[in-house]
């Protein structure tokens, strides 16, 4: 039987806490899968991941939360979410404490992360290339293109998830 | 001045403004060797990789290096010479990097050149990478207004016809972007300049986009007309709405001042009248013709044939 208190606790949390891993919060609300795609998590690595999505924030009004459990984001993996979720936190936890808190922060280059928007740039035209950004401004959100010199903005970033 | 010897010219921006400052002066003194031939360049072959049709271009650079006593290698039909069988632009450019000493590419696609250069040990010029960049020519457009007006600060310069898709107007107008200049946009809506140069030229100097060609005509020093390019229209009717629409005829001339130029980056197809070609103010083929003491010079600097 559980007590009336832990039921309320689970209603409003809906996932509980996590022993050990990473939490991203914060999330764009709508992008928590794109989040996984974008750091290459398939599910197919075995953690236990639980995604919320749009549950309600007071700084956001809803976002999205991802747990990975047992496995904590290195850094350069998790400052690409930046490209589509400008305000995600990152927080690493071991035996359900936080240890570590972080704002996701864009490198300076991005490689081989997302495409050019420009159709008749060489990255898209089948060549052994990574396509590879300049990070001119964060918010709001500039990329070059290192090839064609194209500029992108979030929206063409977000319109590839 | 360091020296230029091994640099690639993949855009204008590249390069500093000493340094483009350095090839035209470079151009002015290479000027006799193109009436007397050179052995300047004896011994080397430049690589004319072309995947796009190309005339004045590719012979622009081939005479270039001729003149200098260099030799050239063709790839006549790249596109069903090395495509078709399925190779790509990086293998193309690695394969080729072995036979020559420097490699002249144009590509439909844009970054193309910046990509080659990457791959290439050897200098690579860009000789047109899609709707984006066409250094080359900027450079003899800016030796042409130099040559022709005597000075390239404190003119009024006016671009027209289709600032969105000409990679010349692009390169143009960041490299004018270094001088004390004033430019003017005039094209219809959809083919006006484009976001990033506009942005980028607008922060350096004074720029204006006008939509009639009439309200500036008179104060123009350079007026530098462009071809609206069927090629670059995926809706041929959006090509048919604007084609013709800014041409230019005599009465325009008779407008300008005496001493402006008139400038195009050629093939014209209707935008500028024939009757033009006759009046004082028409340089576009004096501009073909520095086109290939521009190309000596840079050839011959990035050589190290000339320091």
């Amino acid at each position: 039987m559980y007590s009336k208190g832990v039921v309320m606790v689970e209603k409003e949390l809906r996932v509980s806490k996590i022993k050990d891993g990473t939490v991203i919060d914060h999330i764009t609300a709508g992008y928590a899968l794109a989040v996984l795609r974008i750091i290459g998590l398939t599910g197919r690595e075995g953690n236990i991941i639980s995604i919320l999505m749009n549950v309600p924030s007071q700084k956001l009004g809803r976002k999205d939360i991802v747990k990975v459990e047992n496995r904590e984001l290195r850094e350069d993996e998790v400052h690409k979410i930046a490209l589509i979720a400008p305000n995600a936190t990152i927080n690493i936890i071991r035996s359900y404490e936080v240890v570590e808190k972080n704002k996701v922060k864009l490198p300076k280059v991005i490689k081989g992360v997302i495409k050019c928007a420009n159709s008749t740039c060489i990255t898209n035209g089948g060549e052994p290339v990574q396509p590879t950004f300049i990070v001119e401004n964060v918010e709001p959100l500039r990329l070059r293109c290192h090839y064609c010199k194209r500029i992108m903005t979030r929206e063409d970033v977000i319109d590839q998830f | 001045m360091p020296s230029l010897r091994g640099r690639d010219m993949i855009s204008i921006t590249d390069f500093t403004q000493e340094e483009i400052e350095y090839i035209l002066d470079k151009t002015d003194e290479i000027r006799k060797l193109s009436i007397e031939r050179s052995d300047l360049l004896k011994g080397k072959v430049m690589a004319i990789l072309f995947f796009e049709p190309s005339t004045r271009t590719r012979i622009s650079f081939e005479t270039a290096m001729k003149r200098l006593g260099g030799e050239t290698v063709d790839m006549s039909e790249p596109k069903r010479a090395s495509i078709e069988k399925g190779e790509n632009l990086t293998d193309t450019v690695r394969v080729i990097d072995n036979y020559v000493d420097v490699i002249v590419i144009r590509h439909p696609l844009e970054g193309s050149a910046r990509l080659a250069a990457e791959i290439a040990e050897n200098p690579v010029i860009n000789g047109g990478s899609g709707a984006e960049e066409h250094p080359t020519q900027a450079l003899l457009d800016l030796y042409t207004i130099r040559r022709e007006k005597e000075r390239i600060n404190g003119l009024t310069i006016a671009f027209v016809g289709d600032l969105k898709y000409s990679r010349t107007v692009h390169s143009l107008s960041v490299a004018l972007a270094n001088y004390n200049v004033k430019l003017y946009f005039i094209s219809p809506p959809i083919l006006k300049m484009r976001r990033e140069i506009l942005e980028y030229v607008s922060n350096k100097v004074s720029v204006e986009e006008v939509n009639d060609l009439n309200d500036v005509v008179e104060e123009v020093d350079v007026l530098y007309v462009t071809r609206i390019q069927k090629e670059r229209f995926s809706d041929i009717s959006d090509y048919m709405k604007v084609k013709g629409s800014y041409k230019i005829t005599l009465d325009h001339v008779k407008k300008m001042r005496e001493d402006a130029i008139i400038m195009h980056p050629l093939p014209r197809v209707d935008e500028i009248d024939y009757a033009v070609d006759q009046t004082p103010q028409a340089k576009y083929f004096k501009q073909v013709y520095y086109g290939l003491l521009v190309r000596m010079s840079l050839l011959a600097l990035i050589l190290g044939a000339v320091e």
